[in-house]
């Protein structure tokens, strides 16, 4: 018996009819996991910490200690990882944004060195931060320097530099050539066009990159594992060990001290909240400082 | 005028030197690290070989034996488990996300990913703890007539998968977007559906994207310390299943660097942990763009 | 049989999220004839062209109503599968766009979506249709290099090969010479009045000189609407309204 051509295309059509509806399905599942995961982390998260917060535990620093738990909340955390993320922020901002204007101006004939630099920036931006921690470590060692503030911000903001830069880069490379041209056939020098066109225009962008690198910043514990140290009290000086949210839950968690336990919890709610609030934001300004830019 | 003017050019010279000296550091920061990390695990590599390091299990510092091969095996398990898990779901839904959701879903889905890639680690790792953990040693285990803690290479390879999902993701999206609509359009108007088109054209063009995107979630997954640590269960050992607990080199140093510095030979062999995770993360960082550059020679 | 029409357009609209892009089209194509739609560019040229092979499936925002009559059948409301309905039509695009694969699987991949498999059926049917396309001769010894290799006014030529392979009816060009070189678009336009024959053709240009040589029939359009339609001859040296006097004398662009 001979199957005939159009039978066989029959029968394939219809497999083919079969593929796109299980792929299809397979696809829509596919973003629900991670829409679905997301929320799960969210739901799970404020589930085991809002119980856990209260008024003394945000405003109290720990009272009990480490090993033997009692009152008090994780104030020095809160405090010494905000001093620590504006301060990483603030240092990778003052040496980011010069480096990425210096690529979209000085450096816009010379393409390939561009495109080298913004490839090895990427690079450095997937090196694990435990490494960057690890590094900073060694040379606080060699130089006889103890853990502090001042050593995380230090390290911290070299780990956030190149996600800086190259957010930075990636608005100020959007900003039209036009602008470049006509701002330089004006007669301003380089800097200023840097400096006054292009980072004005690219406002946005940069409050962005910002907003990014500070997430960054103020969530990343592998960096200010052997850098910062860890103390109950709140710094006064930049020389001093501080607390930090990610190891307040990274030390606490496994404690089988109930009070000490819901510390981390309540420290992990606080970061969530801290990190959705940035992306919030970022959002928000990304939308409403773009009406203010001149679209070409 | 003139002063003025003098004043303005010499800052643009100033501005020009500095600017120029940050850019070579960070050039040249790379080589930084990997020649620090390289000198200070010197002293181990003087007396061992490397071959010797890498394939022994045994490590027993405080006798001075250094095998790494638990912790580069526990690394490249839950590396691998996050992949396999991450991989398809991301592929899918970046072509979902692309070509057939309407755009308003887009509008929902985006945000979403963006909060996923801002998450932090150990929040991540919190969640381990407290869901995956014990999801694994009450549900799943039971299923497979496993004995476990819940602390172990799957619950890590999980919660590794999820932190990655975003990474891969999003570079996924944008290299579907820079497909051309058009090309997608002329295969449809060969008259084939949606899917054809998709399995035979699109994901063909694609495919150096997709394979330097998995390879730039690979190194992202091997480079991630907290959440992996908190749930990995760190025993040294070689794991044989996902349910046994692991240590990978990011955890291993992480638990004990910085408090061995006692013993120097034992900071030499945790710089060299650093070195292999540096050199391994630039290999797969360096694979993934060259396959890119390639592809791009060859097609246009 | 002189003036059968092959594709009537019925009161079309087409939106774009809240734009509306194309506005109550009533147009009428004749069979085996070149069809010319002229007009500036923005004016929802190629948006008319994609909606008669039903592209405009695969946006969400887009939102079509009217009639697309094909021999007598309304494509936009059929219970038929839209690949059956692009199946009949050729689409060349502005710039060429080879499958990423080699030049021979660039034709077999239509030939084979129809169920054809066979070797030397395939090799038969592949050397027929690069021949019609007149590229059999630069490609012969080459078929299994990428199709990207090649020059982009073969690769035009290749396209058109692997659209003629599926057996279309109508051929859908929408500014198929704006990438090329003079010669390769003199290549093409030869190409399509050999073609018309056998397909009807409908070809988007904004070129007026090249309207001129290929039209049989002229649809001019205007910010969306159809302004005039008709015969090449009249269109050209009669025009009726003054949009359509003013863009012959090239003031509109
Ligand atoms: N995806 C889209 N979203 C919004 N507007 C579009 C889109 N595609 C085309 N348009 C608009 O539709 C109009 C017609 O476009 P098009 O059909 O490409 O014109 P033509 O081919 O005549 O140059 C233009 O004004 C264009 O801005
Ligand atoms: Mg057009």
């Amino acid at each position: 018996m001979r199957i005939s051509t159009g039978n066989i295309f029959r029968l394939r059509k219809t497999w083919w009819r079969f593929e796109e509806t299980f792929f299809r399905s397979l696809m829509i599942f596919s973003s629900m996991v991670i829409v679905g995961v997301l929320l799960l982390i969210i739901f799970s998260i404020m589930k085991t910490g809002i119980p856990a917060l209260s008024f003394e535990m945000l405003t109290q620093t720990p009272k009990g200690g480490f090993y033997f738990g009692k009152e008090g909340g994780i104030l020095n955390a809160i405090v010494g990882s905000a001093y620590l993320a504006v301060g990483a922020t603030g240092l990778a901002l003052s040496i980011g944004l010069p480096v990425a204007i210096f690529m979209n101006t000085w450096l816009l004939k010379h393409k390939k060195t561009v495109n080298i630099i913004r490839f090895i920036l990427d690079l450095l931006w997937g090196v694990p931060s435990i490494i960057y921690g690890a590094i900073g470590f060694m040379i606080m060692i060699m130089l006889g320097l103890k853990t502090s503030l001042l050593a995380g911000i230090i390290v911290v903001g070299m780990f956030i530099l190149p996600i800086m830069i190259r957010a930075i880069d990636e608005a100020l490379k959007t900003s039209p050539s036009g602008l470049t041209e006509a701002s330089l056939s004006l007669g301003s020098t380089k800097s200023e066009l840097g400096f006054k066109v292009l980072a004005k225009q690219c406002f946005p962008g940069i409050i962005t990159a910002v907003l990014l690198s500070f997430g960054r910043a103020i969530g990343d514990a592998a960096s200010v594992l052997f850098t910062t140290g860890f103390t109950d009290n709140i710094p006064t000086s930049l020389t001093q060990p501080t607390a930090t949210l990610p190891l307040s839950i990274f030390f606490q968690l496994t404690s089988p001290i109930p009070e000490v336990k819901n510390r981390a919890y309540a420290a992990a709610v606080v970061l969530t909240i801290i990190i959705l609030l940035t992306s919030i934001l970022s959002r928000v300004f990304s939308n409403r400082y773009k009406k203010h830019s001149i679209k070409f | 005028m003139k002063p003025f003017r003098i004043g303005r050019l010499v800052k643009e010279r100033v501005n020009r030197v500095w600017m120029t000296l940050w850019t070579v550091i960070i050039i040249l920061t790379p080589v930084i690290i990997g020649g620090f990390l390289l000198w200070k695990s010197s002293m181990l590599l003087e007396e061992n070989s490397l071959m010797k390091l890498l394939g022994s299990s045994e490590w027993k510092p405080l006798s001075g034996k250094f095998g790494f091969s638990p912790f580069i095996i526990s690394s490249l398990w839950v590396t691998f488990l996050a992949l396999i898990i991450a991989g398809p779901i991301c592929i899918l839904s970046a072509l979902h996300l692309t070509y057939y959701a309407p755009s308003f879903f887009m509008k929902i889905v985006q945000p979403a990913i963006d909060i996923l890639a801002g998450i932090p680690s150990v929040i991540y790792g919190v969640w381990g703890v407290v869901v995956i953990v014990p999801f694994i040693s009450g549900h799943l285990a039971p299923v497979f007539n496993a004995e476990t803690s819940g602390y172990s290479i799957l619950a890590g390879g999980l919660v590794l998968s999820v932190m990655i999902i975003p990474f891969i993701l999003n570079i996924l999206i944008e290299i579907f977007n820079t497909i051309p609509v058009e090309l997608r359009e002329a295969t449809l108007s060969l008259g084939v559906s949606n899917w054809i088109t998709i399995r035979s054209v699109l994901l063909r063009k694609a495919f150096p994207g997709i394979i330097s995107a998995i390879g730039l979630g690979l190194s992202r997954a091997f480079g991630e310390t907290i959440a992996v640590l908190m749930v990995v269960g760190n025993v040294t050992h070689v794991p044989e299943g996902v349910f046994q607990p692991g240590y990978p080199l990011t955890a291993l140093i992480a638990n004990n660097y910085g408090e061995m510095l006692s013993i120097p030979l034992y900071d030499s062999a945790l710089m060299l942990a650093a070195l292999i995770l540096f050199a391994i993360v630039v290999l797969f960082n360096l694979a993934s763009r060259l396959i890119i550059i390639r592809y791009e020679n060859k097609y246009r | 049989m002189e003036n059968e029409t092959k594709i009537r357009i019925e009161n079309l609209n087409l939106s774009i999220g809240k734009s509306k892009i194309l506005k109550d089209i009533n147009v009428e194509i004749p069979k085996h004839k070149i069809t010319v739609i002229l007009g500036p560019s923005g004016c929802g040229k190629t948006t008319l062209l994609k909606s008669m092979n039903r592209l405009t499936d695969i946006y969400s925002d887009i939102r079509v109503s009217g009639k697309i009559l094909i021999d007598g059948e309304d494509i936009l409301h059929t219970d038929k599968d839209v690949t059956e309905i692009r199946k009949r039509m050729g689409l060349l695009s502005q710039r060429p766009y080879p499958l990423p694969m080699n030049i021979y699987k660039n034709i077999a991949f239509g030939l084979k979506i129809s169920g054809r498999r066979k070797k030397r059926f395939l090799n038969k049917r592949i050397e027929h249709y690069l021949k019609q396309a007149n590229l059999w001769n630069e490609v012969k010894d080459r078929l299994k290099e990428p199709a990207a290799s090649l020059s982009i006014g073969q690769q035009q030529r290749l396209c058109l090969a692997r659209g003629l392979a599926v057996d279309p009816d109508i051929i859908l060009a929408d500014e198929p010479t704006s990438a090329l070189d003079p010669i390769s678009s003199q290549e093409i336009e030869k190409k399509f009045t050999e073609l018309k024959n056998g397909y009807t053709i409908v070809l988007v240009t904004h070129i007026l000189r090249q309207a001129i040589r290929l039209a049989d029939y002229v649809i001019f359009m205007y910010l969306g609407e159809v302004i005039e339609q008709g015969p090449a001859e009249q269109f050209f040296k009669s025009p009726q309204t003054e949009i359509t006097k003013a863009y012959l004398k090239g003031s509109i662009n």
